[in-house]
């Protein structure tokens, strides 16, 4: 059986250890995404974009930080606001953003939408749009990757999914039934609860019980658990690196909460009645992109202008994404069809591959 | 030496099963009650010691749990089969099998196939009362993305079995608890049985009886029945609801005349009505009197032997269909 204490936050500054341009690569990545969601939401007021929109600003340590925990093959999968997700695993924001636009360009050739990014180069399984089903999905990929190893090619298990959910999906059958299956079949699973504080405006104390200890829900299910600092990247990176190391080893999952906050509304159309300006304030004040920031320019090299520059380059790069997706066609109606089936019948066209994927990759970040 | 020989359904199932698991490691079976206690019903019977614990795996009674980690398995490349112990209780699964297995491929633009056969018992008949007791063919047939089979006999189960594994679509096969002990002719040799191809159960001239699964034993009774009448009867298998072999149905009743659609599920919006649409959209000039159907009755299944008996389809309810539809030719 696995320890069931919660581990004793790690004392080692891992990140602090890391070579000054893997966290220069992270403030990169979570000013990306900053900018990514603005310019979302201007397109979404715009009308190029439709549906729901979920922005992420405010979360952007947790995606940088977990996946800067993981190996480029470890896969992940989570729920709908998912852009910091897909953007942090290495997806070009010129997909992201043409799949909102609902554009053949997209990942997901414009079917998906926001809520569905999905990225195989890169093993992203998916955003997923019902609170809590990407939950067993997470297991069965965790699973399968034992499975593959194991049985397939009779090695060792070797990687480790990371499943990400909101603090609303604790309430939800599917995920008390993963994190039950995960512990039963020992599987190599981190289960990341990003909790913000709210399930739309539903705050986490009036939808969950014992809310100022969500980890005792790990703790039922036999299952190791910690609680971290999602405001602070380095500090998300310190927490989960060794989570997610002891997880490869033993192949047992985990569980941790990651304590974020949304500083938008759940999606376009909240006016946030439910809490206060003050509130936010005081989370903003704590920003996770200014303290990285605050970290290398007072602790390391980073010079203001270079700074700048990264802003300015950064606001460059999401504005190319945004004329990259406008001139990106809508999907043809030969789409309607396809990948409905895999095999062509009756009306049906088979798949296609979107063409995202035979686009050569960038390096990583 | 002989090269066929009588087996029982449950073993066809199990040989299918055995057979594509021996051919390709990526198919496992996972389930309640599936390796351990060796199936429910007995379908895995031995298969935990021919396989062992890695791929015949026990779940607790988790279906939304095990159907959606058979959806993550199978986006990983593996070839799940999930067993239910009755359809009755996919209901719990609902999200999984219908939001993520079928839609998957498309919601991902073509990235992430689903190849997953679920499968178990489905339909009434052994006074389980109403919960357990659903017929879920015409409500999941509505939702594009999947395919559905329901074998007939032991040589069907085996045929049909081995194609659903091989399939890259999510395959939902609907087995009959009232079925597993019916013995039939099954071949030594491999075959395989393509999905979308129905077959003719019995050869007439007058009326086409078009069903699927456990009642076209009812159907082949009630032909038995009218045959001594003089009225010749057409008992078409569709073996398959999706795809639906439409097209050796129209042929029959091109040459019939008539049609009857025996429907184990309720009648409002169910399979039997889309068959019976299709029959009329194809077969208008050739239709001496409107299709027919047979159904379940628009009633939750009792528990009362008389009710379930008097709600489900039988061959005088066939009978009486077939005599409808037949009584100006």
């Amino acid at each position: 059986m696995p320890t069931m204490a919660t581990p004793p936050a790690t004392q080692k500054k891992l990140a602090a250890n890391l070579p000054d341009q893997t966290l220069r690569n992270w403030l990169r990545d979570m000013l990306l995404i900053r900018e990514f969601e603005v310019r979302s939401m201007q397109a979404y007021q715009n009308r190029k974009i439709g549906g729901f929109l979920h922005i992420y600003i405010g979360q952007e340590a947790v995606a940088v930080g977990v996946i800067a925990a993981l190996g480029n093959d470890d896969p992940i999968i989570t729920a709908y606001r998912d852009h910091g997700h897909a953007l942090a695993r290495g997806m070009d924001p010129k997909h992201c953003m043409a799949e909102m636009f609902g554009r053949i360009g997209g990942c997901a050739k414009g079917k998906g939408g926001s809520m569905h990014m999905f990225d195989k180069t890169n093993q992203m399984f998916g955003g997923h749009g019902i609170v809590g089903a990407q939950c067993p999905l997470g297991v069965g990929i965790a699973f399968a990757t034992k499975y593959l190893d194991e049985v397939v090619n009779s090695a060792a298990s070797s990687r480790v999914t990371t499943c990400f959910l909101g603090d609303g999906a604790l309430n939800q059958g599917a995920f008390h039934e993963a994190m039950n299956l995960a512990g039963i079949l020992d599987l190599p699973i981190v289960f990341v609860c990003e909790n913000n504080g709210y399930s739309m405006g539903t705050s986490v104390d009036r939808g969950t019980t014992m809310a100022h200890q969500i980890t005792a829900k790990a703790l039922a299910y036999g299952i190791e658990h910690a609680s971290i600092d999602g405001m602070d990247v380095m500090t998300v990176y310190d927490g989960v690196k060794p989570v997610v190391d002891r997880c490869r080893e033993t192949s047992r999952p985990a569980f941790l909460e990651l304590r974020t906050y949304r500083y938008k509304g759940h999606s376009m159309s909240d006016p946030r009645k439910y809490r206060t300006k003050e509130q936010e304030q005081q989370y903003e004040a704590a920003d996770p992109i200014d303290r990285l920031a605050n970290f290398l320019m007072t602790q390391r090299s980073l010079a203001q202008k270079e700074y700048d520059a990264l802003v300015k380059e950064i606001r460059a790069q999401v504005r190319e994404a945004i004329k990259w997706a406008e001139a990106s066609p809508p999907p043809g109606s030969e789409e309607l069809y396809t990948d409905v089936y895999a095999d062509v019948w009756g009306p049906y066209l088979g798949t296609s591959r979107p063409p995202m994927l035979d686009e050569p990759q960038q390096g990583q970040t | 030496m002989s090269t066929t020989r009588q087996i029982e359904f449950r073993d066809a199932l199990r040989e299918g099963m055995s057979e594509e698991m021996r051919r390709d490691p990526c198919v496992f079976l996972m389930g309640e009650e599936v390796a351990q206690y060796q199936g429910a019903y007995k379908v895995s019977r031995g298969m935990l010691q021919e396989f062992g614990p890695q791929r015949v795996i026990d779940t607790p009674i988790s279906e939304s749990g095990f159907a959606g980690l058979g959806v993550g398995a199978a986006m990983m490349g593996l070839r799940p089969i999930i067993e239910f112990m009755s359809w009755s209780f996919s209901l719990v699964a609902a999200d999984q099998i219908l939001n993520n297995a079928p839609k998957m491929l498309y919601m991902s633009g073509g990235q992430f196939k689903v190849p997953i056969v679920y499968r178990g018992n489905n339909g009434a008949g052994g006074q389980l009362g109403s919960t357990h007791s659903w017929s879920v063919e015409s409500m999941y047939a509505n939702v594009p993305g999947l395919k559905i089979a329901i074998p007939f006999d032991p040589y069907d189960a085996k045929g049909l079995i081995k194609t659903a594994i091989r399939d890259d679509n999510p395959v939902f096969f609907l087995e009959s608890e009232r079925l597993l002990s019916v013995k039939g002719d099954v071949p030594e040799a491999e075959y395989l049985i393509p999905l979308g191809q129905a077959t003719v159960r019995r050869t007439g001239s007058d009326c086409t009886i078009v069903s699927f699964g456990r009642p076209l034993y009812f159907c082949m009774e009630a032909a038995e029945t009218l045959a001594s009448d003089g009225i010749d009867c057409e008992v078409i298998d569709g073996r398959t609801i999706r795809p639906l072999d439409i097209e050796t149905i129209v042929r029959s009743v091109c040459k019939t005349n008539c049609c009857v659609v025996v429907d184990q599920s309720w009648p409002f919006a169910s399979i039997g009505a889309e068959v019976a649409a299709q029959v009329h959209e194809r077969c208008f000039d050739d239709l001496d009197h409107h299709v027919v159907r047979v159904h379940s009755d628009d009633v939750p299944p009792a528990y009362a032997y008389n009710l379930e008996q008097e709600m489900l389809p039988n061959a005088r309810k066939i009978c009486e269909a077939v005599r409808t539809v037949t009584y100006n030719a």
